[in-house]
């Protein structure tokens, strides 16, 4: 699925990256445990979460997350937002909770992270 | 170009792609150090060192998995120097055929490294705890990415984590 129609699903508004919207995802996952993503097989994947410090963005970046969608309307500070445009790291907001985000892309037909559904 | 024949060519140059400007670097590179500073409790910087590691790494096109494995050890060892030592420093050291990362610090060092080895084991504070962090998951995760991986410490004065990454060889993590 691309990340344009991945934010069409999820009503989410692009904090940083139109120019990444073609990129694709098969697989998400979500958490606000950024020990789990480090821990995970979470290159190539779509992050979900709650968490909108600075080290989110940096933990996506040296895992190998594809893009992050804030859940619930959230919205990190603009010096995070910053960090993301260095490291070119897409950024969404869904105002969507986190259980609707992952509902609405498991029935368009992601995967977690180890590919099952 | 004396001496450039005593060296063997870095696997990683057989991988680049013909013509790239990095492909003559790399191939006479023998070896090559850098070093971070890691300031105790810095959130703000913290992880900027391994990020950069990560994307020198890429300017070498080693294989996508080991830079994975190599950036998760760096920013793993990193966090803790920040979480729960003191200032430090971070150490990448790329020679031929591996790569050693070596994060020191000299904060509280650690009393018991079996126990701090154990998956779930954590003192974060609270302020770590915020921002997605202890859940006593680095040490292990470290050691399952590393090749090999060295934890030494000295209660009260300093902790060392030394990793060891082999680079011609592939591990396969979970
Ligand atoms: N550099 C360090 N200095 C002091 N203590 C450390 C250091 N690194 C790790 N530790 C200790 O080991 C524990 C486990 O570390 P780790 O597995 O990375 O989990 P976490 O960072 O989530 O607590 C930490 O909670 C801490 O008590
Ligand atoms: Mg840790």
């Amino acid at each position: 699925m691309k990340l344009s129609e991945v934010m069409l699903e999820l009503d989410a508004t692009t904090l940083n990256g139109e120019d990444k919207l073609n990129g694709e995802i098969a697989r998400c996952g979500a958490s606000d445990l950024m020990s789990d993503v480090l821990a995970r097989p979470t290159d190539g994947t779509l992050l979900m979460t709650g968490l909108t410090t600075v080290q989110t963005v940096r933990t996506a970046k040296i895992a190998g997350v594809v893009a992050v969608v804030f859940v619930r309307g959230k919205r990190p500070a603009p010096e995070v937002i910053k960090v993301a445009q260095a490291e070119g790291m897409p950024l969404f907001s869904s105002p969507y909770s986190m259980f609707v985000c992952c509902g609405r892309l498991h029935a368009r037909g992601l995967a977690g992270l180890d590919g099952r559904r | 170009m004396r001496g450039v024949d005593l060296y063997d060519h870095p696997p990683y140059a057989r991988n680049l792609a013909d013509g790239g400007s990095n492909q003559t670097v790399c191939r006479y590179m023998a070896s090559l150090k850098k070093f971070f500073f890691i300031k105790a409790r810095d959130f703000v910087h913290a992880g900027e060192a391994s990020i950069h590691i990560q994307n020198l790494l890429k300017s070498m096109h080693l294989d996508p998995a080991l830079i994975r494995r190599i950036a998760i050890c760096s920013y793993e060892g990193e966090m803790n120097a920040v979480i729960h030592g003191g200032d430090g420093i971070l150490n990448v050291n790329i020679e031929s055929n591996r790569l050693t990362l070596e994060i020191i610090d000299e904060g509280p060092g650690i009393q018991d490294i079996q126990l701090a080895m154990q998956p779930g084991y954590s003192t974060a504070p609270e302020e770590a705890r915020e921002m997605g962090f202890g859940a006593g998951m680095g040490l292990p995760n470290m050691k399952k990415n590393a090749d090999d991986i060295l934890i030494e410490s000295e209660p009260g004065k300093r902790t060392r984590a030394c990793m060891t990454f082999f680079l011609g060889l592939t591990k396969e993590v979970q």
